[in-house]
């Protein structure tokens, strides 16, 4: 595969929090229109993982492309411009602020017109109906304009993706998307990740096997912090080692 | 000129161990509940009072007045804690600011209506008038006493937090709170502990202000400035930032009036907004 | 007035948003108020000029403290510097007063642009600090260049001309308050655009959660930066208001204590919907003008009970209260 081919990569991701290593050595890639999923047991860095390709975190060495540009040096918001956006394990909203707003607002700093502040904001009426049609996307039309806070907590976490849609990803991360969520709820939750478009790459952290199993068209193993295995579904759920991390967790 | 400089140096220590006695207890309980209380400086004044009145009524010596003045803030900032702070523990900075200015406005007011806007004045033992020499220099009496009692205090501090079951629970806390109550420790406890002792030091920084500053109900206010300058350079929940940081402002307050009586303050505000903008969590201070 | 409710099916969320920033009849209510001691109360129009000027003062904070949620300590900086500027022009000889009114807020943005890149390093009690910090700094400084500013003693010598050549400063107050009403009224419509554009939503997205800004592409310290600026010059004309009415300015217009001042009379009125700036300086000063006449530690002593009250009862403040009554009843 051509680097060129790749929507994300990253080489030699490494990064400790004083003598405690939490990311080794990590090199994925992710080619378009990829489901990527991350798991592995609770600390082994997944979340850190993700921050570092966000630029929450900087790494101490490594590098990070994006459709073959080199972004390690950016900041997280030139990285969301570039493409890259990223959802929340724990919701990471606007508590105040009614959908329709938050997600206009994405949409308003995505075209660089979140600054104007002579003209009405009801004079912005494309990226209003815009927002709309991404919450409706999502079915979350008839919540638009409530405020967040009195959102279902589904609702929130679907809101959570809607709000890294509008920044227009051609690579999009989600932290556990339905942590929190009931498992029925869940599975419909990870339908609509499902139907977004064939060329957003996507990258998940999700614990529920079977969904990862049905979702997943390629998984990478994280463990301590370092890349135990990168594979195919079958042969990750085959895997011995795999096996002996997860049950010595008591996952199952 | 060095007699002059050792002089302004012992002078600032003083002042700036005052201003320790006054603040530690701010700094304490700042980093561990993250409760923003100007009040404070009340709990100083009220120490202030106490002292005088039990001087002047009941005819006590200034050295039994001292633990009064600390029992009194104590008790009062305990009531209050209890009945009116917890409920701003999660309230937002801003409010828990607000709230206690509130406070402030009342204690001034109250005050001024039992005591008049007068200075107080106290008079002290004989042996606490006059001055020490030491190497041909006059160092007063008062202020090498002061400067006794806030180190007394300081390795009673740092003892306490060290070796005492309370001084562990209390580090527990401030490091982290969630693993603390979840290893079983009553946090809500040893915070109520950790704010009748801070506000107590205060009391006791009060009394012993009377003699350095006056005492008037303007107080409160006066040293409020002073105290968030001490508690945010030296870092939340630091004892020894606390004491550097007193120590410093104390010293660079001194001299500053004394060399440079034009620009004095401006270097204290030059360096705290300096200090913050390159380390915003305070010299000592951990986040 | 913003109080948010669902829209009802039959709205489109385009309409339910031109909603949110419509005129409402309490507002026009307010301004017609805002007329009256004209007619009805001409001996108070040195305070009603006052309240003018101090409702200014606190609209400009609640850009930053309501709108951005940036808490300040030290806001009164703003405010003296363009009372100062706008003091020392008219002593060396230019006493027009509409453009010493608009250098003198130019003059205070100036200050405020370039100390807004100090204010978006720290947050919490840091942030509190540093401003308290350059705001006393400000003072310091300008105790310390006596020369300039006349120190402790005031500055001396104001010589201000007539407005548009025409209305002098009369003694009775018509002109002044006349005056700073105008300029209020206009920089109220120029903050009720602000917040109801596409910036305003921003802010309100920095206030809400300062931590996904960054994840949703925004370069929120330019945001940040940009209502410090507007505010800072906002402040700088309160000041230089208070100049030109009053022919006086001291260092009191740079103390820690119209620091606080402002921010308590916000909070009395309540944050983040613009008239709590203006009910709350309102209060304050009647207040004030009531209870200190009596006695002034009775005011020391309302207005700290009142705060606590408010604190603790009405988190959204007085008029955040009467908001909420208002629609309980409405439903």
């Amino acid at each position: 595969m051509s680097e060129a081919t790749l929507s994300l990569s990253t080489a030699g991701l490494t990064r400790s929090f004083g003598k405690l290593e939490v990311t080794r050595d990590v090199s994925i890639s992710l080619p378009q229109g990829a489901r990527h999923a991350l798991i592995g047991p609770n600390g082994a860095g997944k979340t850190t993982l993700i921050n570092l390709i966000t630029g929450q975190l900087r790494p101490d060495a490594g590098s990070i492309a994006l459709n073959g540009e080199d972004i390690t040096a950016l900041s997280p918001q030139a990285r969301v411009r570039r493409g890259l956006a990223r959802t929340f394990q724990i919701n990471t909203l606007f508590p105040d602020l009614a959908p329709i707003e938050a997600v206009t607002l994405a949409i308003l700093e995505r075209e660089g017109r979140a600054g104007q502040f002579w003209r009405r904001l009801t004079g912005h009426a494309e990226a209003i109906d815009e927002a709309h049609g991404i919450l409706d996307q999502l079915g979350l039309a008839d919540a638009a304009t409530r405020t967040t806070r009195h959102l279902a907590y589904g609702q929130q976490r679907l809101l959570e993706i809607a709000l890294a849609l509008a920044t227009r990803p051609r690579v999009l991360l989600l932290d556990e998307p339905a942590a929190g969520v009931p498992k029925d709820e869940s599975a419909a939750l990870f339908s609509v990740i499902s139907a977004l478009p064939r060329d957003i790459s996507v990258l998940f952290i999700e614990h529920d096997m079977d969904i990862v199993f049905k979702f997943a068209s390629r998984i990478t193993v994280l463990v301590s912090g370092a890349v135990l295995l990168e594979a195919d579904p079958e042969i990750v759920r085959t895997d011995p080692r795999v096996r002996k991390v997860y049950l010595g967790q008591g996952h199952g | 000129m060095i007699g002059q400089i050792a002089i302004v140096l012992f002078d600032g220590f003083a002042f700036g161990m005052l201003l320790f006695l006054l603040s530690v207890g701010l700094s304490v309980t700042l980093g561990l509940m993250g409760f923003i209380n100007l009040a404070h400086g009340a709990f100083g004044m009220l120490g202030g009072y106490v002292t005088v009145l039990v001087m002047r009524q009941l005819g006590l010596p200034f050295l039994a007045a001292l633990p009064l003045a600390f029992i009194a803030a104590a008790l009062a900032s305990v009531v209050l804690e209890r009945t009116l702070f917890r409920r701003l523990y999660k309230a937002g900075e801003l409010n828990q600011v607000l709230f206690t200015i509130g406070l402030v406005f009342v204690s001034i007011a109250l005050a001024t209506l039992l005591f008049g806007t007068v200075q107080q004045v106290i008079i002290l033992p004989s042996w606490l008038r006059g001055s020490v020499e030491f190497a041909g220099l006059n160092f007063t009496s008062y202020r090498v006493f002061l400067i006794v009692v806030a180190l007394i205090v300081t390795a009673v501090l740092v003892f306490g937090l060290e070796r005492t079951r309370l001084g562990a629970q209390i580090r527990a806390s401030v490091d982290n709170q969630r693993v603390a109550q979840g290893l079983g420790l009553n946090v809500e406890r040893v915070f109520a502990i950790t704010f009748a002792l801070g506000s107590g030091l205060a009391g006791l920084g009060g009394a012993l202000a009377i003699d350095i500053v006056g005492l008037s109900p303007s107080f409160a206010l006066h040293f409020l400035v002073y105290v968030l300058i001490v508690v945010s350079v030296g870092g939340l929940g630091s004892i020894t930032g606390s004491f550097v940081g007193a120590a410093l402002l104390g010293i660079g307050d001194v001299a500053g009036k004394y060399f440079l009586p034009e620009f004095g303050g401006f270097f204290i505000y030059l360096f705290l907004v300096a200090i913050l903008l390159v380390r915003p969590a305070g010299l000592f201070g951990k986040r | 007035m913003r109080v948010p409710e669902p829209a009802p099916k039959s709205l489109s969320p385009r309409d339910w948003m031109k909603r949110q920033s419509r005129w409402s009849v309490y507002e026009l209510i307010a301004w017609a108020a805002a007329i009256t001691p004209f007619f009805l109360f001409p001996t108070y129009l040195p305070l009603a000029n006052q309240i003018a000027i101090a409702a200014l003062f606190a609209l400009s904070v609640d850009l930053i403290l309501g709108y951005a949620g940036i808490v300040t300590l030290g806001h009164a900086m703003f405010f003296g510097l363009g009372a100062y500027f706008a003091g020392i022009i008219s002593v060396h000889g230019w006493g027009e007063p509409i453009t010493g009114l608009l250098m003198a807020g130019t003059f205070a943005g100036l200050v405020g642009f370039v100390s807004s890149f100090l204010i978006t390093r720290v947050q919490h009690l840091a942030l509190i600090m540093v401003t308290l910090g350059l705001g006393y700094l400000t003072l310091e400084l300008a105790n310390a260049m006596s020369w300039l500013t006349g120190g402790t003693d005031g500055l001396r010598g104001m010589n201000r001309w007539p407005i548009f050549d025409t209305f002098r400063f009369d003694l009775w107050g018509y002109t002044a308050y006349s005056y700073s009403l105008v300029v209020l009224f206009i920089c109220f419509l120029l903050s009720r655009r602000l917040v109801n554009s596409s910036f305003g939503l921003a802010l309100r997205g920095v206030r809400e959660n300062i931590k996904r800004m960054p994840a949703i592409g925004s370069d929120h310290k330019w945001h940040l930066r940009k209502i410090y600026t507007i505010s800072a010059a906002m402040a700088g004309l309160a000041g230089a208001l208070t100049a030109q009415t009053t022919n006086v300015v001291g260092m009191d217009a740079l103390s820690f204590q119209r620091s606080a001042d402002v921010v308590v009379m916000l909070i009395l009125g309540g944050t983040g919907r613009l008239y709590g700036a203006i009910l709350g300086a309102f209060i304050y000063f009647v207040a004030r003008d009531q209870l200190a006449g009596i006695n002034p530690q009775y005011w020391y002593f309302g207005i700290g009970v009142l705060l606590m009250l408010v604190v603790l009862f009405m988190p959204k403040g007085i008029l955040g209260f009467l908001a909420g009554l208002v629609e309980r009843r409405g439903k």
